[in-house]
């Protein structure tokens, strides 16, 4: 073998040697030094700083942050953490670099305002990065329907979430629904009906996949605590009637009580527990529902979500 | 021949001169592939894949333009120097504002083909997310032309430090004058708040220093926000003045100084 033959091949086993040692050592690291880079990202924490710093390339920056927004959200809530501590000042920033991103406003107070392990608990931040969404966008109707929105759900302020829905529905081509929301409010503030009209709303207004997903996995928590509280009412029914309760749905339909075999919004039918208690079959598949859940249930720390439709 | 002639010439030797550097095809590929980087950043993120292609596409037009523009301005008159090509040019017949004129036309032609190169590939990414042009993205090519009319300033400036200066300083001098001007709207908001003296001299370095922040709407087109006519028309004006204004004092320098 000629010498620069050798040395081609010693070279470029070398170079591979080389190439697959960097890369198991980078993993090591990345074992050693968990969410590290997320953590370190924040050494500049000023958005008004970075702003200046971003040379009037503000757009692209805010991207990136509002990339590593949903990137801190997606790992944290995947794990199933409790704390979301970087997660309103990323929010922050990339609305100050760009008061105009509305994805940010839209998602973001929907990250940070649900209790853990659905979002960052922080439902006063949500509606401060609203407000400062509704400042730079006054014409913006979702801004105001998502505050609203966060105050009923999240704070249970209904005359607040009441009067942020008015203002929204002056604004110039706002959702006809956001004018009923605001009348119905007092009325129905806290009941069922006004909750599931909230969802639907969202469902029907959104595009996006994943918040129609979630309103549909909410809208469908509802349809089982409706019906898990009229089924075991029957049971208590019948047990007023015959001095026990049902041994099976079918009890139930034989006294008149119930037309037919009750299912859940997935097709499953629901199981009569002794004592008159009723269950869903597949708790896992249902999530946010209060009622209805095996005894002893634990929820998988990040909600399953099903397609929308 | 008479001086357009003469200018014309030197400015295509300038253009065919540059599109020869490697360096440049390089940054080209490099600003495309960025680009095409993009569409991979809006899949990891939510909602803001149009957002991502047009701001990181046309900051890495942006960007990657500023550093050709400079790279190659700054060796311009010196490289000429070196070679002892210059000497052989102005004893033709040709004026050394001639020289300094062509050669900015030259450089300004190579970059206005450069961003037509960079902002094929935005366009093509764009399309990828699209899937179809929508009448707002229209705004892009404003945002294109406001990029090419910092090119033209950017260009001027490092001609005219080029003309006195060596071009590693001149690099520095155009850098930080393009750093400077991207805050010029923060020094005029300085210089309001200051009183006497300091109000004069900051006001009047705040109007001297270019004003690359009014030149990029990026984030603005990218939410498909309209560039008014007028804007659009006051900031050619501007920048075509300013450029006129740094060729002026290039082409002063170098007419007096000493090639000897």
């Amino acid at each position: 073998m000629k010498a620069s033959r050798q040395v081609t091949v010693v070279v470029s086993l070398l170079l591979v040697g080389c190439v697959a040692t960097s890369v198991l050592l980078l993993r090591r690291l990345d074992q050693l030094r968990t969410g590290a880079t997320l953590e370190e990202v924040l050494y500049i924490s000023s958005p008004k700083a970075l702003k200046k710093m971003s040379l009037g390339y503000d757009g692209l920056l805010a991207d990136i942050y509002w990339t590593r927004a949903v990137q801190y959200f997606g790992s944290k809530h995947h794990e199933g953490a409790q704390d979301f501590a970087l997660l309103a000042p990323l929010l922050e920033i990339t609305t100050t670099l760009d008061p105009h991103l509305l994805v940010a406003y839209e998602y973001g107070s929907n990250f940070l305002a649900p209790p853990p392990p659905s979002g960052g608990g922080m439902p006063e931040r949500a509606i401060d990065l609203e407000e400062f969404g509704i400042r730079h966008n006054p014409n913006e109707w979702r801004l105001y329907y998502n505050e609203g929105f966060i105050r009923y759900m999240e704070l249970k302020d209904y005359a607040g979430a009441a009067a942020v829905f008015a203002r929204g529905a002056r604004v110039p081509n706002a959702h006809p629904f956001l004018a009923i929301l605001a009348g119905n409010m007092a009325e129905h503030a806290g009941d069922q009906q006004m909750a599931r009209m909230m969802w639907s709303t969202t469902y029907q207004s959104s595009k996006d996949n994943n918040v129609r997903a979630n309103a549909a996995a909410h809208l469908r928590a509802l349809q089982v605590e409706d019906a898990v509280t009229e089924l075991e009412a029957l049971a208590a029914r019948y047990r007023q009637q015959t001095g026990r309760y049902p041994a099976s749905f079918s009890e139930l339909q034989a006294a008149g009580l119930l037309p037919g075999t009750p299912i859940d919004p997935l097709g499953h039918g629901y199981k009569l527990m002794p004592g008159g208690r009723v269950e869903v079959r597949v708790p896992d598949d249902l999530p946010f529902i209060r009622k209805g859940t095996p005894a002893g249930y634990v929820p998988p720390a990040s909600p399953k979500f099903l397609p929308a439709d | 021949m008479s001086a357009p002639v003469r200018i014309l010439n030197i400015a295509s030797n300038t253009f065919r001169e540059a599109v020869r550097d490697r360096v440049l095809y390089n940054l080209i590929i490099f600003a495309v592939l960025m680009s095409g980087a993009s569409i991979l950043v809006g899949q990891i993120s939510i909602d803001i894949e149009r957002l991502v292609v047009i701001n990181l596409g046309l900051t890495a037009v942006s960007l990657f333009g500023m550093v050709i523009a400079i790279f190659i301005g700054i060796g311009l008159v010196s490289k000429e120097m070196e070679k002892r090509t210059l000497y052989t040019v102005l004893s033709r017949p040709v004026r050394r504002w001639e020289f300094i004129v062509g050669k900015f036309f030259g450089l300004a032609g190579t970059l206005a083909v450069n961003t037509f190169c960079m902002a094929l590939g935005v366009f093509v990414s764009l399309l990828y997310v699209s899937r179809h042009f929508q009448k707002q993205d229209g705004w892009v090519l404003v945002a294109l032309y406001f990029i090419i009319l910092q090119f033209l300033i950017i260009t001027a400036l490092t001609l005219f430090f080029s003309s006195f200066s060596s071009p590693l300083l001149s690099a520095v001098f155009a850098f930080s004058l393009f750093v400077i001007g991207s805050f010029s709207e923060d020094l005029r908001g300085f210089a309001g708040i200051t009183h006497g003296v300091t109000r004069w001299v900051a006001t009047g370095l705040a109007y001297l220093v270019p004003n690359f922040s009014a030149l990029n709407v990026i984030t603005s087109v990218a939410h498909a926000n309209a560039v008014p006519g007028a804007v659009i028309l006051y900031n050619s004006a501007y920048a075509l003045i300013y450029a006129t204004m740094a060729i002026c004092g290039a082409v002063l320098v170098f007419e007096r100084r000493n090639l000897k």
